[in-house]
């Protein structure tokens, strides 16, 4: 896989122009822009209801947007369903990772495209697979890959989600408050792996509550609130209170109950 | 509980040794993960406690008997062992296999209409599968807990069972004639088969465990070792050819037997080497993570069902034909709670995802040795109904205990 440098110039790999989402009455999301590039970890934050969820889930294809364009890799595309998204390679690692705790490392990294030979499951070849997949992620506190994920600690989970996420030729991944639940060590590992990720060419969508963690590891910042987006930042040309001062009070095109004409 | 140690990618040599092996699975135990362990200490206890009170439980003619008594629950316990992974259960399983030997039964009747045997058997594993399908369609279609439905079931079917007996016979009991069917529980390979059988066993496990060991090897991962592998090729060795040689003392392996050995080699490879057997296991343990990963959970859900329905069929024949006949009776008493009581004292765990096909094996022996030992000894039915409660009660708690081992 090749590695790209994130450069203003390079065009997004995926681009969601004007999406929105309403549920009932309720306005979720409003004529979002957002985009990321390949090689680029691209922050997502916001309040509570600020509407990133239904922003990774649109992408993910779990619910669609009803309104919008969305651009991958240059071309318009349709996230009607998961299965549409995972086939351009888009990956979404939730917050409660989706991992099955009685089957072991390998199993859940194939979990649901299991390899076979003949009629039986090829568990070798897969082994062999996920142990490279894992050393090229440079994630090495592993025993043995036929632990059960019970057995794991909380950053080697993530870490293990993560995997299975980039192991099958994904070009964007979302990782959804990867951290949240992790301890000082934990949490460096798994900003480790983000920034590994983004190295090989990946575009990686990181929703955090935790400034630190993105002004770590994201290239730019996405702020959303309200379900409208109040701005994309440059993490280096933008302070830790600016950020905070545009999740709680940033400037909206237009206030929800203030029906008026955009664009 | 996990060890402080911080050890580097996969620092298990790829020729790990036989201590290395013994104190990986001694982590295992301690981590909660008991295996089979629990069962074997119940079956020394079971045999060291009944031999001793009676010895007419150690004989060569008992223990031919033990395998007849315990083959019919066995088989039951089969499917719920599949219908316990996914975190269901099936309450239904003895009524149905009821229905699916009466079903068989009626369809043997000489002249009325006289199927033959395999049509008849066909018939009846068809209709309890069906069966297993509806079960599963309610459960999945409208989000019943299987609790509910199949207690449903086990009403609705034990009426069907009397209704099916009373409308063809005025006693209520039906008499099978068929040689075939009335042969599975009534007769005894030759010594030669018995010892075939033991070989074969021994020997196909020994050829698929080095077949792996060498396809691992060549691509460098972590294989058994040798000789943890030549110990429990020995062992196996021993139980089946010790099984073989003291059923031949007396009247040999029953037929049963070899229906109940097919049937658990077919199962557990279903269950341990398919992706159909990696899905169950997979949901569960997380359903969600397994819808996520595209997995048709319902349609699972479904065919295990099915699956407990038709194993419930095949026992149902067999259970038939050991008794020789059907009858209002049929599927009644404790078959129900001494099947799920087998696979849960075998080791499949209540709570999904944890247990194997042969759990269903071991607790059906554990069972029948239990209410076998008491029969001999001549204790009353209120005494034996509380003992197998306690053995039961005692499995459930080594699975929730070692479950908290697990969680910590």
């Amino acid at each position: 896989m090749s590695t790209q440098p994130s450069q203003d110039t390079t065009a997004p790999l995926l681009q969601c122009i004007g999406v929105s989402k309403h549920f009932g009455a309720v306005r979720a999301l409003h004529e979002v822009d957002f985009e990321v590039r390949a090689g680029e970890v691209m922050a997502l934050v916001g309040d509570n209801g600020a509407g990133k969820s239904t922003l990774i889930k649109g992408i993910a294809g779990s619910q669609p947007y009803d309104g919008g364009t969305v651009i991958f890799d240059g071309k318009e595309v349709h996230l009607d369903g998961p299965k549409a998204s995972a086939a351009l390679g888009i990956e979404v690692v939730y917050q409660d990772l989706a991992l099955a705790d009685n089957l072991d490392v390998v199993a859940n990294m194939f979990l649901g495209r299991e390899r076979l030979s003949g009629r039986f499951l090829d568990e070798a070849s897969m082994e062999q697979d996920c142990k490279e997949t894992l050393a090229s992620l440079s994630v090495t506190t592993l025993r043995s890959v036929r632990t059960p994920v019970a057995a794991l600690s909380g950053g080697q989970r993530q870490a293990i989600a993560v995997a299975k996420a980039v192991m099958w030729n994904s070009r964007i991944v979302v990782l959804d408050e990867p951290t949240a639940a992790l301890g000082v060590a934990q949490t460096r590992q798994v900003l480790d792996l983000v920034g590994r990720l983004s190295e090989r060419g990946l575009g990686v969508v990181l929703i955090s509550h935790n400034l630190h963690d993105i002004y770590e590891v994201a290239d730019r910042i996405t702020v959303l609130r309200l379900g409208q987006l109040v701005g994309v930042y440059h993490r280096n040309e933008v302070s830790q209170q600016e950020i905070v001062h545009a999740i709680t009070a940033g400037t909206l095109q237009s206030v929800p109950g203030m029906e008026e004409e955009e664009l | 509980m996990t060890a402080p140690i911080e050890t580097p990618a996969f620092a298990q040599p790829a020729n790990a040794d036989l201590g290395s092996y013994v104190r990986a699975w001694w982590a295992r135990t301690r981590a909660g993960d008991l295996g089979s362990l629990p069962i074997l200490v119940g079956l020394a206890l079971i045999v060291v406690v009944f031999g001793a009170l009676e010895p007419v439980f150690l004989t060569s003619a008992n223990f031919v008997n033990l395998l007849l008594q315990m083959s019919g629950i066995a088989i039951l316990g089969i499917g719920i062992v599949f219908v316990l992974l996914i975190a269901e259960i099936d309450l239904s399983v003895a009524y149905v296999s009821a229905v699916g030997g009466v079903v068989t039964t009626l369809l043997l009747r000489p002249g009325d209409p006289g199927w033959p045997w395999w049509l008849a058997i066909a018939a009846g594993l068809t209709v309890t599968t069906f069966i297993g399908f509806l079960q599963g369609l309610v459960i999945t279609s409208f989000g019943v807990p299987s609790f509910v439905v199949t207690l449903a079931g086990f009403l609705a079917w034990s009426g069907v069972v009397l209704i099916l007996t009373t409308e063809t016979s005025q006693a209520g009991t039906i008499i099978i004639q068929d040689r075939v069917v009335l042969g599975l529980s009534n007769t005894y390979l030759p010594d030669v088969w018995g010892w075939l059988l033991a070989a074969g066993v021994t020997g196909g496990y020994a050829a698929v465990q080095l077949l792996r060991q060498r396809s691992r090897r060549s691509l460098d991962l972590d294989a058994k070792p040798t000789s943890v592998l030549g110990l429990q090729v020995a062992g196996l060795a021993v139980v089946t050819g010790f099984a073989a040689f003291y059923a031949n003392l007396d009247r040999g392996v029953p037929v049963v037997a070899l229906v109940v050995l097919v049937f658990l080699v077919g199962w557990t490879v279903v269950a341990s080497r398919t992706r159909f057997g990696r899905h169950v296991y997979a949901v569960g343990g997380n359903p969600e993570a397994a819808r996520r990963a595209g997995i048709d959970v319902d349609r699972l859900r479904i065919t295990v069902f099915m699956i407990s329905s038709f194993m419930a069929g095949v026992g149902g024949v067999i259970l038939a034909s050991r008794l020789r006949s059907v009858s209002t009776n049929t599927g009644s008493g404790n078959l129900l709670l001494e099947v799920i009581a087998a696979a849960v004292i075998g080791g499949t765990s209540l709570f999904g995802g944890r247990g194997r096909v042969i759990s269903a094996l071991l607790g059906a022996l554990v069972i029948a040795s239990v209410s076998n030992g008491m029969d001999l000894l001549g204790l009353p039915a209120g005494v034996k109904f509380v003992v197998t409660g306690l053995v039961l009660l005692a499995a459930v708690l080594v699975d929730s205990i070692s479950k908290r081992g697990r969680a910590a």
